[in-house]
């Protein structure tokens, strides 16, 4: 990428590192405030501004006072050519340590961090990929050689140069229901790599393309651990949560770690709210208080650990998540029915690419993706 | 697809982010208040940032047609007479007298004298569309004995032409106050 003279640049990825390290960052987003009340870059000590660039093409004179002096001034923007444009007109006003954050939130949205989670009995690791612009999780389990992905997102590049580097054979592709909220990219690292793609088959009534059925109690191995499933309803009526190692319990969308899954994307909401209770107060309280749960969406920095990784406790979850604390069944049904957040942007349109019914190109893919997910509800 | 006409077409197509906007502002700059400036533009962010762009800067936004991968942008540089309250034309109506006139099914005819890409995304069903700027030239189009109600955005434009018309021989001309700005009945637009 050339840069005009002055305006440094900064990748996803370092940005990343910087934000799961805590550093102190202050952030000029200059997206239009409909987009950024909407979605924006967060962490734990992360500041940020909206201005938008039209505001901005005479000049920084209008936000000068609100600009750090002593410290590096990131500027982000959709696609990375505003930020660079009003990266220029904030040197000009006289400041020095200007950054256009590389791809704006476009590339924001699709970096995927890789980080550990823990190890397995028999050898072997489990890893969540952060996909911190989103937030999107997704998990490959790696044992003896063999690796299995669970969630994958549309963005292949970051698993294959991680399976690769790892040497890793993958062997099944889990989705543990069908997605909303974003594209999956399961179908496609499964044919890739002559694994087998797995779905809940109540979720693929509608789906245009072979896969493998997974069934209440079915147990996978790879490697020398177990991925166990278990039939978890209520955010879809397929949704599945796999026990992997009798450590983990990789939840979906049923259970986040400050929030419940929403019943309502595949248009439902009163018809699975008893699915959801069913699966949130008896289903899960029959399993190990033990297990480390890994679920595959955050909504907030403050759900995150100190090294970036998104999990807590099954039992911890039972005393501090107030969506597994609602007694009276009428208030959780209001709880999970009413005054629900939006639904995620093209969330029909998502669902209907993923049951192979559209495949958009993938830059419509990209613009359907893009905002938050929206999954939950609190 | 038919083609809007428009004082001015600025081609922004293939360029990204900040350009169609730096462009447009440059654009509205050389044009008279009350023109029309059509932005054809293959940046999706485009719509959003055009729109609230114009909100900001007290444009009008008239509205987006999309023909394949081209956004064609539509806006109109804000003009100091649309400020203007006072009429001179004596006969008006509000928009309530004229929506019940509608509902009734009088014969009346509803003459909408804004630009033609502001009718485009926004008239009442039925509308004759004659931009103020062409009236002189079109008044063979309307006929002298019909009951005429005059439209635009907030009344101003209106009263220009239903005074032009009057002086012309047109017998029972009203002026509808304040107009589409203010319209809460039924519309036809092109993007339907």
């Amino acid at each position: 990428m050339t840069v005009a003279a002055g305006v440094k640049t900064i990748s996803v990825k370092d940005l990343t590192s910087k934000i799961l390290n805590h550093e102190k960052l202050f952030i000029l987003d200059v997206r239009n405030t409909d987009q950024f009340d909407d979605w924006k870059i967060e962490g734990k000590n992360v500041e940020i501004i909206n201005e938008p660039y039209f505001e901005l093409l005479e000049g920084v004179d209008s936000i000068k006072d609100k600009l750090p002096k002593d410290q590096d001034i990131l500027v982000v923007c959709a696609k990375g050519g505003s930020s660079e444009f009003v990266g220029e007109q904030i040197l000009e006003a006289g400041f020095t340590n200007v950054y256009s954050i590389e791809g704006g939130m476009k590339a924001w949205s699709e970096h995927l961090e890789p980080i550990k989670i823990g190890t397995l009995k028999n050898g072997g690791s489990i890893y969540q990929f952060v996909r911190i612009g989103k937030g999107c999780l997704s998990y490959l389990v790696e044992s003896n050689g063999q690796g299995a992905m669970i969630d994958t997102n549309r963005m292949l590049e970051p698993y294959e140069s991680f399976i690769k580097e790892h040497n890793l054979k993958l062997t099944h592709v889990l989705d543990t229901h069908l997605h909303a909220d974003h594209i999956s990219g399961g179908r496609q690292l499964a044919e890739k790599h002559g694994a087998k793609y797995f779905l809940p088959p109540k979720d693929a009534d509608e789906v245009k393309y072979e896969y493998n059925q997974i069934t209440d109690g079915d147990v996978y191995d790879v490697g020398d651990t177990t991925i166990r499933a278990v039939y978890s309803p209520g955010h879809t009526i397929g949704s599945t949560s796999f026990v992997i190692d009798d450590q983990y319990l990789l939840t979906g969308d049923i259970l986040f770690i400050d929030s419940i899954g929403r019943p309502d994307l595949a248009g439902k909401a009163g018809d699975w709210v008893n699915d959801l209770r069913e699966t949130l107060y008896k289903r899960y309280k029959q399993l190990a208080d033990d297990l480390l749960v890994l679920p595959a969406h955050f909504m907030t920095s403050i759900e995150m650990n100190n090294d970036g990784s998104v999990s807590e406790k099954l039992g911890t979850l039972y005393k501090q998540n107030h969506g597994l604390n609602i007694e009276n069944e009428e208030e959780f049904r209001r709880t999970v029915t009413e005054n629900l957040p939006p639904q995620p942007n093209s969330y029909q349109e998502i669902r209907e690419t993923n049951m192979g019914k559209i495949i958009p190109e993938e830059e419509k893919q990209r613009e359907m993706e893009t905002g938050p997910n929206r999954c939950a509800v609190r | 697809m038919e083609t809007l006409k428009t004082d001015f077409v600025l081609d922004a197509k293939g360029l990204a982010c900040p350009m169609p906007i730096v462009k447009t502002k440059k654009a509205m700059n050389d044009l008279e208040a009350g023109q029309v400036v059509e932005v054809q533009a293959t940046d999706k962010g485009s719509k959003a940032d055009i729109k609230a762009w114009a909100e900001s800067t007290g444009h009008q936004y008239l509205g987006t047609i999309e023909e394949g991968e081209v956004l064609k942008h539509y806006l109109r540089k804000s003009s100091n007479d649309e400020a203007k309250t006072e009429t001179k034309h004596p006969v008006v109506a509000t928009n309530e007298e004229l929506e019940k006139k509608l509902q009734g099914n009088e014969s009346i005819v509803v003459l909408d004298v804004r630009e033609e890409a502001e009718y485009a995304f926004n008239h009442i069903p039925n509308a004759i569309c004659i931009p103020l700027g062409q009236l002189e030239d079109r008044f063979t189009e309307l006929d002298q004995e019909a009951e005429i109600f005059v439209v635009c955005r907030t009344g101003s434009r209106s009263d220009f032409a239903a005074q032009k018309l009057a002086q012309n021989g047109f017998k029972k001309v009203t002026n509808v106050i304040p107009g589409m700005s203010g319209w809460t009945g039924s519309t036809t637009t092109i993007n339907n």
